[in-house]
């Protein structure tokens, strides 16, 4: 008997989205950097060693934002079947999540200072659980639009608590 | 009963003393600035004054009404808040009466909507209520009788079903459910800021004198034995005090409109009901100690009911340590079938195995070498790290009970999980009231072909994790649990890999 395999979700994520998680991630690293080099002014000496360290956060800070968007990109799908909602989301800790249309309690739509810089939005679904609310990442701002428009109109559809 | 009513007159007398110890820090430092003065006494005593005229302002203040669809309470001096609840929102009703409440005669009723996304949100409290209006609107709230047509005669009320109740030899799980460990901590950190704020010294009493010399003049290791025998010996004494505060008297009952009854304690006593629509499982837990001694207890599953900590578990609790005989006997009546709580549960193989093994290996080696490189960083002594090292056989022991806990089953229309090692949770959770599913696969998962299910759901914990579990059993458990859910995405033979 053919075991069954869980395909991944149809649509990919906006390319932009790419750029957009490699900022998000550079933001991260330029912190560090940042205390890095506020430490050096405000202490001074190791010089040899200071150089080390940042050098080191360079690397990390390249490798992370070169590796982990691309990766990403690979992973982050999401699709609106009939009767659920399909997502796929992380990079080395992956998480699909599947919720049914008819337990959808709020569908929203975030775009963050950063988000507008690349015309991109998220959504998210939640249901009545507070463990998992579904997340799609990236995704263009139109289409971010639409799907907002259709999951309320298909979650308004059925009835009850949903709970 | 659609007038505004008050609370219990007796709570003019309750309120001022439950605001005088809140005023206390308050009202000491009116006293000590009044003493300089000369008259503290006066001001500390206009400072008692005013607490208790607060107190039973409340009691003015404070109005409630049940009205056919909702609960309405209005309250404040200055800032007057009106809080309405819905009925039908209603999904629990929780009676509470402390010692004093109950000298009095006098219960606290909480009403709640079951808003289990925000801590104590969306909860109303009527603080005073008379017992029998309070047994009377907990009755009227919950099991909402539509109003009898005039003719009808009033249905005789079927009496409640005991389900279980407290056996005094259950005390003697007391001890092993370290609930005194926290107790027992306040009062010391209590006790250790008094002598340090009062200035005394612990030195100047001759028995404690004694035995701290005793102390620090035995050897090491026996000093070390002792201090850990009397830290046992008293965590032991106030976890046995804890539990039968908490439990004596406990009973749960069934009635046969549609809800459970917990009613439980000795100085404070609380009554919580449960309704059984919003019941989607049980849980049973045990916590290692408690395991060891062939305890556990059973825990509700159910919506607006978020699983608390401490021994009463947020008000979840259905029976406190017990028999683990027992603590299934009561869940399979909650639940109404026996077998998810008695079958056998599916193992989850070797290579579910092979990962909590390396897991524990991991954890184990991270701390030896984080000890040890702090060792050599800051000049600590030899034995911390050494006794890293010896903490071997506990990670090997602990990820081989970790792996027998693991198991899971789908037992008729419900779903069953097992694991945990310090504390082993078996729970069988309904079909329907699972709402969808999280399928989580870490980098190391994937490589050994493993996957975590998380049945999410608006009861108890919110998820409910399958652990390390094959990927294509994880699907079909999914599609056992929620038939149809799954089948659009789902792909038969092809061997394309989800990741």
């Amino acid at each position: 008997m053919p075991s069954p395999a869980l395909r991944p979700p149809a649509h990919r994520v906006s390319r932009t989205a790419i750029r957009y998680w490699a900022a998000r991630a550079l933001g991260g690293w330029l912190v560090i950097a940042a205390a890095q080099v506020g430490w050096w002014i405000a202490a001074g000496g190791h010089t040899g060693l200071r150089i080390a360290g940042l050098a080191a956060t360079v690397a990390l800070a390249a490798a992370h934002a070169i590796v982990m968007p691309q990766w990403r990109y690979r992973v982050h799908r999401w699709e609106v079947a009939p009767q659920a909602v399909y997502t796929r989301a992380g990079w080395l800790r992956q998480e699909s999540r599947i919720a049914p249309i008819s337990r959808i309690q709020t569908v929203d739509s975030e775009r963050g200072p950063l988000e507008q810089i690349f015309g991109l939005a998220n959504v998210t679904v939640t249901t009545a659980s507070a463990a998992g609310p579904l997340e799609i990442d990236g995704l263009d701002y139109a289409t971010a639009l639409r799907l907002v428009d259709e999951l309320t109109t298909a979650a308004q559809a059925t009835r009850g608590d949903a709970t | 009963m659609s007038d505004w009513q008050r609370l219990s007159r007796r709570m003019l007398l309750i309120h001022p003393v439950q605001e005088i110890p809140r005023a206390l820090p308050a009202l000491l430092g009116v006293a000590l600035a009044g003493s300089r003065s000369g008259n503290g006494g006066l001001w500390a005593l206009v400072g008692v004054g005013i607490a208790v005229g607060l107190g039973m302002m409340r009691w003015f203040t404070t109005t409630y009404r049940v009205t056919e669809d909702r609960v309405e309470v209005r309250q404040g001096l200055f800032r007057r808040r009106l809080l309405a609840v819905s009925r039908d929102r209603i999904r629990t009703v929780d009676v509470t009466a402390h010692a004093f409440h109950r000298l009095l005669g006098v219960t606290r009723v909480t009403i709640g909507t079951g808003r289990s996304d925000r801590e104590g949100g969306g909860s109303v409290r009527l603080d005073g209520l008379d017992a029998r209006v309070a047994a009377r609107l907990r009755d009227d709230l919950l099991h909402r009788t539509p109003a009898p047509a005039p003719s009808a005669a009033p249905a005789p009320a079927t009496p409640p079903t005991e389900i279980a109740r407290l056996d005094s030899r259950w005390v003697r799980y007391g001890p092993f459910t370290l609930s005194g460990v926290v107790a027992v901590g306040v009062v010391a950190g209590f006790a250790a800021n008094f002598i340090n704020e009062a200035n005394l010294d612990p030195r100047q009493y001759g028995v404690l004198r004694d035995a701290a010399d005793q102390v620090r003049d035995a050897p090491l290791v026996l000093a070390i034995v002792e201090v850990l025998v009397v830290a046992m010996v008293v965590v032991a004494i106030a976890s046995t005090v804890g539990y039968v505060l908490a439990f004596w008297g406990f009973r749960l009952t069934r009635d046969p409109r549609g809800t459970l009854h917990v009613t439980r304690g000795l100085l404070t006593t609380r009554a919580t009901t449960i309704e059984e629509r919003r019941l989607h499982g049980v849980e049973i837990s045990e916590p290692l100690l408690l395991r060891a001694v062939r305890g556990a207890r059973c825990i509700a599953i159910a919506t607006g009911l978020r699983v608390g900590r401490g021994a009463e578990r947020g008000g979840s609790l259905l029976l406190p340590p017990a028999p683990v005989a027992e603590a299934r006997r009561v869940g399979a009546a909650i639940v109404r079938a026996t077998a998810p709580l008695e079958c056998p549960l599916a193992s989850h193989g070797p290579r579910a195995r092979t990962r909590r093994f390396t897991r524990a290996l991991m954890g184990w080696a991270a701390l030896v070498v984080v000890v040890a490189a702090a060792s050599a960083l800051f000049g600590w002594p030899g034995w911390p790290w050494q006794a890293a090292l010896a903490l071997l056989p506990f990670a090997l022991a602990l990820a081989a009970d970790r792996y027998r806990s693991l198991g899971h089953a789908v037992s008729g229309d419900r779903l069953v999980a097992r694991a945990g090692s310090l504390v082993r949770r078996r729970s069988v959770l309904a079909h329907d009231g699972i709402i969808g599913w999280n399928i989580t696969r870490t980098l190391f998962q994937r490589r050994a072909g493993l996957t975590t299910l998380t049945a999410t759901t608006a009861a108890g914990h919110q998820h409910y994790d399958v652990q390390d579990v094959a990927l294509a059993e994880a699907l079909r458990v999914a599609e056992a649990a929620t038939p149809g859910l799954l089948t659009p995405f789902l792909e038969t033979g092809a061997a394309r890999r989800a990741a």
